[in-house]
This record gives structure tokens, sequence and C-alpha cells, in this order.
């Protein structure tokens, strides 16, 4: 475990990432309402080797801790802000509250001693593609912690957990930083911080309760949803951790302020994991419905990873005409999700990286489901088959790409979460968008100049224990 | 799971249109015996695992899948009166 220091946060996952570069997106038309004397263009993010650690000098440079005094005041400015959830699914937040705020409600009433709801940041980032959430933690911990504090308030709970995918370090530190403000006075509820297993799927809302609770980090049975028995049973109030800094951010400076830059639809900001194709790894704050290539670098570019491994694979010549909001990218089949892009360069071979991902994915199947369990390792072998061939070594299997259809259609829908249909989704854009590629495999060749892998992955098998 | 449409279904008193059988994935084991006992709705996969048709069980088979739910070893399946609420909340 190396020494670390309040002023040197590290970016850091068990996986080992590149160290992404804090970038300001000079394409953003965002302004610090409360300070006009610094030059951020971003909403979140401090400006550049500059992170915001102390507590006084976050108060000072976003403005104090807005409680609004009675629950639920906050979310009407939620609902009129639009915010969505940062962490994939894009779901409307104000309704996330509001559910909660109910469930809590109903349960009082029956006199219900689980009534009490509680609520919990999610920094699992799982995806390995990922980097932003851990980033924002180590860069302005406190707007998050300022975000926990306000949708506890929100719905009513007493409680808070931060739940963080990071090496033990981090994590002890930002733990430090916890108790820093509940010793001044500052939070309300108390915080908990619990440690996210290096598992892909271990943010699934469903995996996480189960972890908070003292169990594995594998996916359970809905319903119950998590907003009526959750966490110790109790209503619960999940969170991406950048949803959260946004929302601390709407209690300050309102939803008007908010809709300022963005879309009408899709209002707002969005930090972005950028992997550029000459492997560089940058995080960056910039407004939905900015162009893909104010943000990435598309020359020697063949094809743009949007949203991550539960996303999907578009040509480099789609992708350099769109723009980032749910609204463009979804009849590509495509979405914002948790703000992954990754330009695939030239050189290599779209199926044998998304082969590699693929197989990744598959062992990182909880095996709880049949269809996921055995529909998984065989699309994840068929496609290492069809990304492998050789003049030499003709593919095993001459119905590949008909049986990729089958499994995938098998495996849609019929799993305790979504991870066997965020798994197909990848697959079936990467045929799509390398159809070249996968003719030129059906004969044998491969027209990749370098077989280097590009995108990380994790490390692989995982057994019982890998699940806490 | 995505709430399909029932409006061309017919009325039925006894029974809401939007009745639907519902396996558990995780507590499936994969005894295929729900497919035997009503393979109207039910197919078994490759893996033996079933395939549950994407409609609202109808009256004529509602005793049946009962008796399917009640039978099955795992006890994975559920008869689900009305649309479950969907899924794509923050699924990661």
């Amino acid at each position: 475990m190396t020494q670390r220091t309040e002023d040197h946060p590290r970016i850091s996952s068990p996986r080992h990432q590149a160290h992404p570069i804090h970038q300001t997106d000079q394409t953003s038309q965002t302004h610090h309402p409360s300070q006009t004397h610094h030059p951020s263009q971003t909403r979140l993010l401090p400006p550049p080797d500059q992170p915001i650690i102390d507590l006084d000098a976050h108060l000072a440079w976003f403005g104090p801790l807005p409680y609004r005094g009675t629950p639920a005041t906050l979310i009407d400015e939620v609902k009129a802000a639009g915010l969505t959830g940062r962490g994939g699914a894009a779901f409307p937040v104000h309704r996330k509250l509001s559910a909660v705020l109910a469930s809590a409600a109903r349960n009082k009433a029956a006199r219900n001693g689980r009534a009490r709801p509680i609520v919990v940041g999610n920094a699992a980032e799982g995806e390995p593609a990922s980097a932003k959430d851990k980033s924002l933690l180590l860069l302005a911990p406190h707007l998050v912690l300022d975000g926990l504090q306000l949708a506890a308030q929100a719905v009513g709970a007493t409680e808070a957990v931060l739940y963080v995918g990071m090496e033990p370090a981090s994590a002890d530190w930002l733990d430090g930083l916890i108790g820093q403000r509940q010793a001044t006075g500052l939070d309300r509820a108390p915080v908990r911080l619990v440690a996210a297993p290096p598992r892909f799927i271990a943010g699934q809302e469903s995996a996480l309760v189960s972890r908070i609770s003292g169990g594995p980090a594998l996916p359970m049975f809905t319903p119950p949803r998590v907003f009526e028995r959750g966490v110790d049973g109790r209503p619960t109030l999940v969170q991406n951790v950048e949803t959260l800094a946004h929302l601390a951010q709407i209690a300050r400076y309102g939803a008007a302020w908010f809709r300022a830059v963005g879309t009408p639809d899709e209002p707002g900001t969005a930090i972005w994991t950028l992997r550029q194709a000459d492997g560089r790894v940058e995080i960056t704050e910039a407004a939905l419905g900015t162009p893909v290539t104010r943000l990435l670098d598309l020359r020697d570019t063949q094809a743009v990873l949007v949203g991550g491994y539960h996303g999907a694979w578009l040509p480099a010549a789609t992708a350099a005409e769109l723009s980032l909001t749910n609204a463009a990218l979804r009849p590509h089949g495509a979405a914002v999700g948790a703000g992954v892009l990754a330009a695939l360069p030239a050189s290599r071979c779209g199926l044998a990286e998304t082969a590699r991902i693929v197989r990744y994915l598959a062992l990182e199947s909880a095996g709880q489901c049949g269809p996921c369990r055995n529909g998984l390792p065989r699309i994840a072998a068929a496609l290492a088959d069809l990304a492998t061939v050789t003049p030499d070594r003709p593919l095993t299997d001459p119905f590949i790409i008909d049986d990729l259809a089958r499994w995938s259609g098998l495996v849609q829908r019929r799993g305790a979460c979504a991870h066997p249909d965020g798994t197909v989704r990848l697959v079936a854009s990467a045929l799509r968008t390398f159809s070249g590629e996968v003719d030129a495999h059906l004969l044998g060749r491969c027209t990749a100049a370098s077989g280097e892998p590009f995108l990380p992955v994790g490390p692989g098998p995982v057994t019982e224990k890998d699940w806490r | 799971m995505p709430a399909t449409s029932t409006a061309n279904e017919p009325a039925a008193k006894a029974t809401p249109a939007s009745t639907r059988l519902r396996v558990n994935p995780i507590a499936c084991s994969g005894h295929g015996v729900c497919a035997e006992l009503l393979p109207e709705l039910i197919s078994l996969d490759e893996w033996g695992y079933p395939v549950i048709a994407d409609a609202p069980v109808p009256v004529s088979l509602l005793k049946q899948a009962r008796r399917t739910v009640t039978d099955c070893p795992a006890l994975a399946l559920t008869l689900a009166r009305r649309c479950l609420p969907s899924q794509a909340a923050a699924d990661r």
C-alpha cells in the first residue's frame, strides 16, 4: 500500500488504468455562476491540475451547501432542471427521488419499522474503459459528498453510503474527508464508505444493494425494486456520483442555470472518459449535444466505441457526424451510457478487440442465470474463433454468424440484470460496423496491421470470493 | 421487462388480461418440468432453460398455468397480475 497525502490524489483503480489527463473542454459555453474571477469552463471539474480537496477551499469555490429545509423541496428543482442519471441508464433523477419518498411514506403509514430511506452514491465504476467517477472523486470529492447530503435530505434519509471501486488507499483518503465533514458539522446524515469489488456488474443496483447489506455484489431478482426494498430492506436511492455532483450544483444555482447548456431534452454537462486513437486517456467535462469531433480526434480512426462495453461501435465516418445526445445516438443503436468514447486506431482489428472484450464480459457474468451462463461463453468462443482465423486455420464453425445471432436472441431479456443484453448489443454493433472485416475473416484473412490489444479489460476468471 | 400492449386481448372478467408468467432466472435450474406441463406457453432453449411466450396467459390456460407454477421444483415461476415496472432504471 502506498503512502498518500491529501495534496496528491492519484487516479487509481484495481485495474491500473493509464493516468487520465484532466482536460478542460474548450467548447463548453459554461460559466460558473458564483465565481467570475476564475477561467473554468466546466461545472464539476476544477481547473486542470488543481483538485479541490480542502473543505474551505471547496466551499469558497463552489459556494455554501444549500440545505433546503424540508424534504422534497429539491425534487421540484431537479425535475425542472431535467437532470438524468449519469451512470448509464439516463433515468430521470426526480422520478427516483419521488419513488423513494413515496415508498418511505407508505412504509410509515403501514407502521413498517423500515420506513427510513437510505441514499447510496454509486462509484463502483466496474467498466474498465471508464475513469470519470474515480476522477471526479479525486478532483472534487466534496461536490459528490454535498450531493449525497442534499439527496438524503430530499428523500428524508438519515443515513448515506458511498460505494466506491477504488484502491484501499484512495478509499481511506476519502473516508478521511468524510470524517472531516462530520467533525465540522456540515453533514447531517452520517456517511459510510463501502468498497465495491472490481467486478463489471458490481454497480448494478441490486448487486450494490446486496453488497452494502453485507452479501456478495451479485444482482438479485426484481421485484422488489431497490426504491421499495433495498439496503437492509429499506427504500433505497441509488445515484451515480456524477449525478449527485450535478444535483448539488442544481441546488446551488437552480434549474435555469443547469439548462443553460446542453439541449432542451438533454440539458447540462457530462463527464466523459476519452480514449484517443494514440492511446491517450482524458477526462473532460462537456455539454450534452457536443459533437463527437470536438472531443475525439478521429484521424487514423476506423471506429468509435460509444458508451462503453455495454455500448456500441460506430464507423468513424458515422460518429464524425453525430452529437452526443441519446436522441442523436439512438437511431444508430448507441447511447451516451456512462460517457465512454473510445477511438479505435485504423491499425487494429475491430473483431479482435470485440472478441477480447466479450471474453472478459463472459468471465464477468455472475453465472446465476442459465441463459447468460451458457450463452455468453459460447458467444465469446465463437467471436474468438472468428477473430483469430488464418488461411491455415479456417473457422471451426461454418455457421458462426447464424449461431451468434441465435445465441444473442436467446440471452436477451432473460437475465436478472441487463449484462447479457448489453453484451450482445456490443456484439451486434461489431458485426455491423466491422462487416468488411467479418467478410475478410470468413475467408480466413485479417486486414489489421497490429495485433496489439487496445482497450483495457479486467484480470479475468472470477471466483466466489471476488464478489465481495 | 418491456410492457406490451394488451389492447387486443379479449376482456376477461375472472382474470385481468395482463396476467403473465414470469420466471426467476436466478432460481431456475432448468428442470424443464414447466415446458412439459404447459407447452402452449413454454418451450426450452438449447440449454434446457424455459423460454416463455411474450403474451398474457389466456383464460383457457389459467388453471394449467397455476399448476405449472406450483409444480416447478425450483419454485422459479410466478403468475404476475399486472405488467411489471420497466427495468430501465440504472441497470448498472
